[in-house]
């Protein structure tokens, strides 16, 4: 495995009282996809927001790219980050979202060049025209001016990763991006997911889709209640799973 | 959506029913009622017609008189500069309140527990006097030297004064108008501006506020046209507005009653101008919320459209969506 991209290290995170993370120690090869799989409130969308820092971590460490998350070490000492510092690291890490936050007032091409025009002071020109490239790529030329309520679930996606893409991301964050489509829209989405995996996009996915996740990931993660029950290739996790919780929960999604 | 599915039935059995040619229900109630109404009205619109006191012909000699039409240049200075104070202060509180320092959001709450607390005509004439409390203001480093002295007396003027007490007191409405906005934004567009490398001013002003104008723009028309009217206060401290002009030129002619109907057609005037501006601002920040942009009323003159048009399409498109949910798209 070449140089990791994302790095984690006994990553603890509490919301008050409750522990969400208890300890997670991963590692997210450059030009691999990794999935993140497990029941509802396993700690996986936390991980996930924890990567581009929405969330801060209570203990471990994070890496993205070699670059600690939040913090600079100097010596045995942790700074935490200005909010400009994290802004630039968090402007490397694309995500996109189960409900899409696409900006409502704004149409499918302004969406796209918000952060480039804003956070990369990209010439407005230049960002129209390769937002234009980027909304090509997830299939949607058609619809570039568009405000996203008349766009179906599928096509708001969509431009939420072209609006991800359009930063030029070291690495890409999905947090069940599928989770609010309708049935008949959900593998539009997959699709540019699968072609980007192709591409070799690093790629950080949290999934129910469990064809997805046999198909293109290079790892499965298996995460219950706020630690990582067992990891490897698909084909190992997924066909022939060694942990008891693993097949009960493998158990209870491949039974639909 | 029971009812929907019922009709869906309806129209999936075999022979389709023709056109509906129904015996309409009579409403005796309404044709009452609107008899009741229409005589009043026709009593009313005969009294002020005929009844004399009203001096309509003093009406229309006041109605343009350069003394009140000053009035109205006044009134509306004072609604917009205390109005943009009102907003600018407005959004400034609404920000401190939200912010994580509490020293900071409990100021804004101080501010606006003070100058919700009072009434604006105790302000207005607080303001007023504000030179008996600090004969002068100086400008400098706290309990350091001074840079600027400048004399109260002069200073604060009686416009000065209004503007200072009205703009400051509907600051503290406007911020709660704002926060509401603000907080009517969905988190997740705050995440996702956060996510793509957004700094908290950018995606404040970027994302959140003008998706905040939707929910502010409705109450901040009315804050404006409540104000408006509120200035009519200042004629407390001898500002020459336009209800105060009325008052100087009726103390004089004893004019009292044609005066204040001047008065009031023209705050009419103004209030009915303001409520169309409001219309057409929330129409500018609805964009891309609803599916249809709604047509101006001048469009739909143009147009001659009938919204009854519009209505009956989108009841068919209801209807076809119910189908395909039972998945019975093949009968058309």
């Amino acid at each position: 495995m070449s140089e990791p991209m994302v790095k984690a290290e006994g990553v603890r995170k509490r919301f008050g009282r409750l522990e969400v993370l208890k300890g997670i120690s991963l590692e997210a090869g450059t030009g691999e996809v990794t999935c993140l799989l497990g029941p509802s409130g396993s700690g996986k969308s936390t991980f996930l927001r924890c990567i581009n820092h929405l969330e801060n971590i209570n203990a471990g460490r994070l890496w993205v790219d070699g670059n600690l998350v939040g913090y600079r070490q100097a010596g045995n000492k942790l700074y935490e980050l200005r909010e400009a510092e994290i802004a630039r690291g968090r402007a490397q890490i694309g995500m996109v979202f189960q409900s899409f936050n696409l900006f409502p007032h704004k149409t499918a091409i302004e969406n796209v060049i918000e952060a480039p025009v804003q956070v990369k002071r990209m010439n407005k020109n230049e960002a129209i025209g390769r937002g234009r490239e980027q909304l090509g790529r997830v299939g949607l030329d058609d619809k570039v001016d568009e405000y996203p309520a008349r766009l179906s679930g599928g096509q708001q996606q969509r431009v939420a990763i072209a609006r991800a893409l359009a930063m030029d991301p070291k690495v890409m964050l999905f947090d069940e991006v599928t989770s609010a489509l309708d049935p008949e829209l959900v593998q539009e989405v997959l699709d540019v997911m699968r072609e980007l995996a192709g591409e070799g996009m690093t790629m950080v996915v949290v999934t129910h889709e469990m064809g997805f996740a046999r198909d293109v990931a290079d790892e499965v993660v298996l995460m219950d209640d706020g630690v990582i029950v067992e990891q490897g290739p698909p084909a190992e996790v997924l066909d022939n799973p060694r942990e008891e919780r693993t097949k009960r929960f493998l158990g209870l999604v491949l039974e639909h | 959506m029971a009812r929907q599915a019922d009709a869906t039935d309806e129209i999936a059995a075999a022979e389709p029913p023709g056109e509906i040619q129904a015996v309409p229900v009579r409403h005796p109630g309404r044709w009452i009622a609107a008899a009741i109404v229409a005589v009043l009205a026709v009593s009313i619109a005969n009294s002020v017609i005929t009844n004399p006191n009203f001096q309509w012909g003093v009406v229309g000699d006041f109605l343009f008189d350069h003394r009140i039409l000053h009035g109205v240049v006044v009134t509306l200075e004072l609604t917009v500069i205390a109005m943009a104070i009102g907003i600018a202060g407005g959004i400034i509180l609404a920000v401190m309140r939200l912010s994580p320092n509490p020293l900071v959001s409990g100021a804004s709450q101080f501010y606006i527990w003070f100058f919700r607390g009072t009434p604006v005509l105790v302000q207005i004439v607080f303001w007023f006097y504000i030179a008996a409390l600090y004969p002068s203001i100086d400008l400098g480093i706290p309990f350091g030297p001074s840079f600027i002295h400048l004399d109260a007396n002069s200073l604060i003027t009686a416009f000065v004064a209004a503007i200072l007490a009205l703009g400051l007191n509907e600051a503290a409405y406007m911020s709660e108008i704002v926060r509401a906005g603000i907080i009517s934004v969905d988190e997740g567009q705050t995440d996702a501006a956060h996510a793509l490398g957004m700094t908290r001013l950018q995606t404040m002003r970027r994302i959140v506020l003008p998706q905040a104008m939707r929910v502010i723009i409705p109450p901040t028309g009315n804050e404006t046209i409540s104000m408006l009217k509120t200035t009519s206060l200042v004629a407390f401290i001898a500002l020459a507005e336009l209800f105060y002009t009325a008052q100087l030129i009726y103390a004089v002619n004893y004019k009292t009653i044609p005066l204040l109907i001047v008065v009031s057609l023209w705050y009419l005037f103004m209030t009915s101008i303001l409520s169309v501006g409001q219309y057409y601002i929330e129409r500018y920040y609805g964009r891309g919320r609803s599916r249809t942009v709604s047509l101006t009323p001048w469009q739909r003159i143009r147009q001659g459209l009938l919204p009854r048009h519009v209505e009956r399409e989108e009841i068919d498109e209801t209807i076809d969506q119910a189908r395909m949910r039972r998945g019975g798209g093949e009968h058309r």
